[in-house]
């Protein structure tokens, strides 16, 4: 199969990026977008040409490294997949595929298809943890957790944080990936006490990174490759508000 | 001859030893000294948060772009731990005796002992972080059974443990940012150790956002940088994985052990053409209800489905009958390709065995099974576009973990001072062969309750030693080293990527020192991967600059696999036995199983770099057993 590639090439953060033609023939249906990027890359070491960069990692959707937008949406055509599970069985010869970073005012292009998302690091350095030193803790039984009560949080807990909910929406908002953290933690007991001091940090550390607003339009959702729930923002916008209340 | 530095008294007792009269540093004290850790996966960011939680000053270093995305993210059916909460007779003595056992009797018993009494720990570590362990409808977590062994200690979030497990330290990792005793360096590269009057004292790393080369300067260096098993191109590893800090430092005078120590997991999906990067890996969990079978007649076109009940041939089922579809790794993938060179391989390379799930889903419903699997089952259709509920899985074994890495004593402290190696970029625990879900417990048992005992030790005696800064001369020397290597990559004139010199590697090393091995097979690839690293040398094409440039990383790493890749030859050569995964064919019984020699290779082999071109010079640490008796490893 053949495609007709347009593909982000940017130098350095600071530089203005275009949109760039590579046709790229031989591609079979067994192999991953990323093995398809490789195969081109192949080619243009071939030719003395800078390859295109793109962040990836562990090639089987749980790293969270990988991630762009094809065709105009984050990871691809495909619901429930990272760009790294991506098959070329899913496109027909002589497509012309469009392929950009992901992109947000809090996510800078570093080059090409690289993007910085360090943004996300900060928002969990401001709260999204557990205060619990090795050492400290109780014997693991000793606190029972409801069966659904843990498979609730292990829905949030299984953000890749990758980044695909930001560069869906329109507001740039990081509502989907602050809001997993804040369900994930306040739903178990152990993460409970600490509750309304983490919203409250969490959601001021995201406003400060420069994610936009969440305007409930639930993109966000549909491109999330671990298909974590809107119903997270609901939880957070819930116990954000309890916590400014009881702050007062 | 390798001291292990083992404390004495009773098995049960070393640890608590260890312990009581180690030294320890006042908290005052502990401000003034700093620690890099390299590497953030969970022996990584647990050392490296648990040290910061005590009050040393620490700096993480990652290739990738944050903390939480290190390979451990990966590792999906669990983690090990002696609870004993499913009441079926599981005990401290019993893992340990399991593991040591799994490991072929090529582990030391102190290190074993030690790993299963802290697996105990970590599990309520792991639960008072926030990782949502699957429990019963009681409310008590729950258990299931993994490879190798007959209790059920195998504790589990889905399919995706490590992720949880990662998630946890990656978190304690953050919190120790937040509180200024951790300062994280992502998109950082260790490319040198730097070593001053023999101890290590810093690492020269390259920023690969900017290109920068940095130095720093600590009064011990951890490196926790994963295994090596990406030596073979296709593996179940990360593309990343590397093993370009651990070779950095053997060549600065770390011994390596049971380099050519390499599992193979059973469990993977196939390779299916040639532009392949990966061979993704299929928990091993799936063994608990899947059914492991191949056509009895070879040659046979039909697809699966299609071969009734009596023409299969339920290999595992046959030739070890007590432990069936869940013999241990080795053992497994090792039967597999014995049937697959058979010519009873089947999919469309021929290269596979059936992994079938069509009793188990008549015994226990459709949804049963997807509660288990689910995910699994769904990342089974998104790579192949086949519906597993419907049609056996297609498997094969691939390159996975190494239980080989850098030698360490009792405190995991290589033969550097001051240079530490936690997970699986030492040797330590897993002896020949490694059970599932004892990975995660290793590096998590390294990082939050070995290290942050042994270091502080080490440390102890650094105190009134003189401050070191960067612009000591050892650093200036070791950045020109990469400078120089750094320059030579862009500037050479050749036609051939990295990945071409790095597949052609794995294809020669999967095929003469892979699953299995022999004398000739070893030899031959050690002449053929000294004329691939000549050629490597002169043909290898950079295009970019020294920017961002993912080429000139692999580069590097391509570079140290190629060096490393015959160290493990020569590991494999001399050891004229087979033990765990490695399978020497002219070592073995009528019916194929491994035939050890206890009398000539107890020992764990510990290699030290001579020089460019000079043969690797072996050192030997005998294993003693004072508890356990050496057995014929039967699983039939």
């Amino acid at each position: 199969m053949k495609l007709y590639l347009k593909v982000w090439r940017q130098e350095h953060k600071e530089s203005k990026g275009n949109m760039v033609n590579y046709e790229v023939d031989g591609i079979s249906a067994h192999m991953s977008f990323l093995e398809m990027l490789d195969l081109l890359n192949e080619r243009l070491i071939g030719k003395g040409e800078r390859v295109i960069e793109f962040d990836h990692d562990c090639r089987e959707g749980i790293c969270g490294a990988c991630g762009m937008m094809i065709n105009g949406r984050a990871h691809g055509p495909l619901t429930g997949t990272t760009t790294c599970q991506l098959h070329m069985r899913g496109f027909k010869d002589g497509e012309t595929v469009y392929i950009e970073p992901f992109r947000a005012t809090a996510f800078p292009v570093l080059r090409d298809l690289k993007i910085d998302r360090s943004a996300f690091d900060h928002i969990i350095q401001s709260g999204g943890y557990i205060s619990a030193s090795t050492g400290q803790a109780p014997e693991s039984n000793s606190i029972p957790i409801a069966h659904e009560v843990t498979e609730a949080a292990f829905d949030a807990a299984a953000c890749i944080g990758c980044g695909a909910c930001v560069a869906t929406c329109k507001n740039s908002s990081a509502a989907l990936f602050t809001s997993a953290k804040i369900s994930h933690l306040v739903l178990l007991p152990q993460g409970k006490l600490e509750s309304a001091d983490r919203v409250i940090k969490m959601v001021g550390q995201m406003d400060a990174e420069g994610f936009g607003h969440c305007s409930n339009t639930e993109a966000c959702e549909v491109e999330c490759p671990q298909e974590i729930s809107v119903l997270h923002i609901g939880r957070m916008n819930y116990e954000y508000n309890k916590a400014l209340l009881l702050k007062k | 001859m390798m001291d292990a530095k083992i404390p004495v008294g009773d098995l049960a007792d070393k640890w608590n030893n260890y312990k009581d009269s180690s030294k320890l540093i006042n908290p005052a004290n502990r401000k003034k000294l700093d620690i890099i850790v390299v590497g953030t996966g969970l022996a990584g960011s647990s050392c490296a948060a648990t040290l910061a939680e005590q009050g040393y000053n620490v700096k993480s270093f990652c290739f990738q772009d944050s903390a939480r995305r290190a390979h451990s993210v990966a590792a999906q059916g669990g983690v090990n731990a002696a609870k004993n909460y499913k009441n079926d007779g599981d005990s401290v003595y019993r893992m340990f005796y399991d593991t040591i056992k799994g490991g072929d009797f090529r582990s030391r018993e102190a290190n074993v002992y030690r790993l299963a009494e802290c697996s105990l720990a970590l599990i309520d570590q792991a639960v008072a972080q926030g990782v949502p362990f699957a429990r019963e409808y009681g409310g008590y977590l729950n258990n299931r059974s993994f490879g190798g062994v007959q209790v059920s200690r195998t504790f589990y979030a889905r399919g995706q443990t490590g992720q949880q497990l990662m998630i946890g330290a990656y978190q304690a990792l953050m919190r120790q940012v937040s509180a200024g005793k951790v300062k994280t360096y992502t998109r950082h590269e260790m490319l040198e150790l730097v070593l001053v009057d023999g101890k290590a004292r810093g690492i020269i790393a390259r920023n690969l956002e900017t290109g920068e080369i940095e130095r720093h300067a600590a009064n011990a260096v951890v490196l926790a940088t994963g295994g090596y098993g990406k030596v073979y191109y296709l593996s179940t590893l990360a593309m990343g994985c590397n093993s370009s800090a651990i070779w950095r430092a053997h060549k600065k005078g770390a011994f390596l052990s049971g380099v050519s120590w390499i599992q193979f997991h059973p469990t993977c999906l196939p390779q299916i053409g040639e532009t392949q990067s990966k061979l993704t890996l299929m928990s091993e969990s799936l063994r608990n209800d899947g059914r492991i079978w191949v056509p009895k007649k070879s040659g046979d076109e039909r697809v699966p489905n299609e071969i009734p009940e009596e023409e299969r041939d339920y290999y595992l089922e046959r030739r070890y009958p007590t432990f069936g579809n869940l013999s241990p790794r080795d053992i497994s993938s090792r039967a597999a390709k014995e049937r697959i060179d058979a010519g009873c391989g089947v999919g469309p390379m021929k290269n596979a065995v059936c992994l079938d799930f069509s009793k188990a889903i008549k015994e226990q419903g459709r949804d049963k099974i997807e509660e288990k699997y689910g995910n699994l089952f769904r990342m089974y259709d998104k790579i192949n576009g086949v519906d597993a509920y419907k049609e056996p899985m297609l498997i094969s074994p691939a390159a996975h973990f190494t239980m080989g890495g850098l030698w360490v004593d009792y405190d995991l402290m290589t033969t550097i001072p001051g240079l530490f190696a936690l997970g699986e970029a030492n040797f330590s625990d897993h002896g020949a062969n490694r059970l599932g879900a004892n990975s995660l417990l290793q590096s998590c048992v390294d990082g939050y309750f070995i290290a942050p005992y042994t270091i502080p030790n080490y440390l102890s005696g650094e105190l009134k030693a003189e401050k070191v800064t960067t612009d000591h001369p050892s650093f200036a020397e070791a950045e020109d080293s990469v400078r120089e290597q750094l320059s030579r990559f862009l500037n050479l004139k050749g036609h051939l990527s990295a990945d071409h010199f790095h597949k052609t590697l794995g294809r020669l090393l999967y095929n003469k020192c892979g699953l299995s091995r022999t004398r000739e097979s070893l030899q031959e690839a050690i002449v053929e991967i000294r004329a691939l690293k000549k050629s490597f040398d002169h043909e290898l094409k950079i295009t970019g600059d020294e920017g961002v440039n993912s080429e000139l990383e692999k580069a590097g790493r391509v570079s140290d696999f190629l060096e490393l890749g015959e160290l493990m030859c020569h590991d494999a050569l001399q050891r004229e036995e087979s033990c765990g995964a490695h399978f020497r064919e002219e070592y073995q019984t009528s019916d194929g199983e491994a035939v050890r020699n206890d009398k000539d290779f107890c020992y764990v082999s510990a290699w030290e770099w001579k020089g460019e071109g000079a043969e690797p010079e072996l050192h030997k640490e005998p294993l003693v057993f004072e508890t356990v008796q050496l057995t014929v490893r039967s699983y039939k």
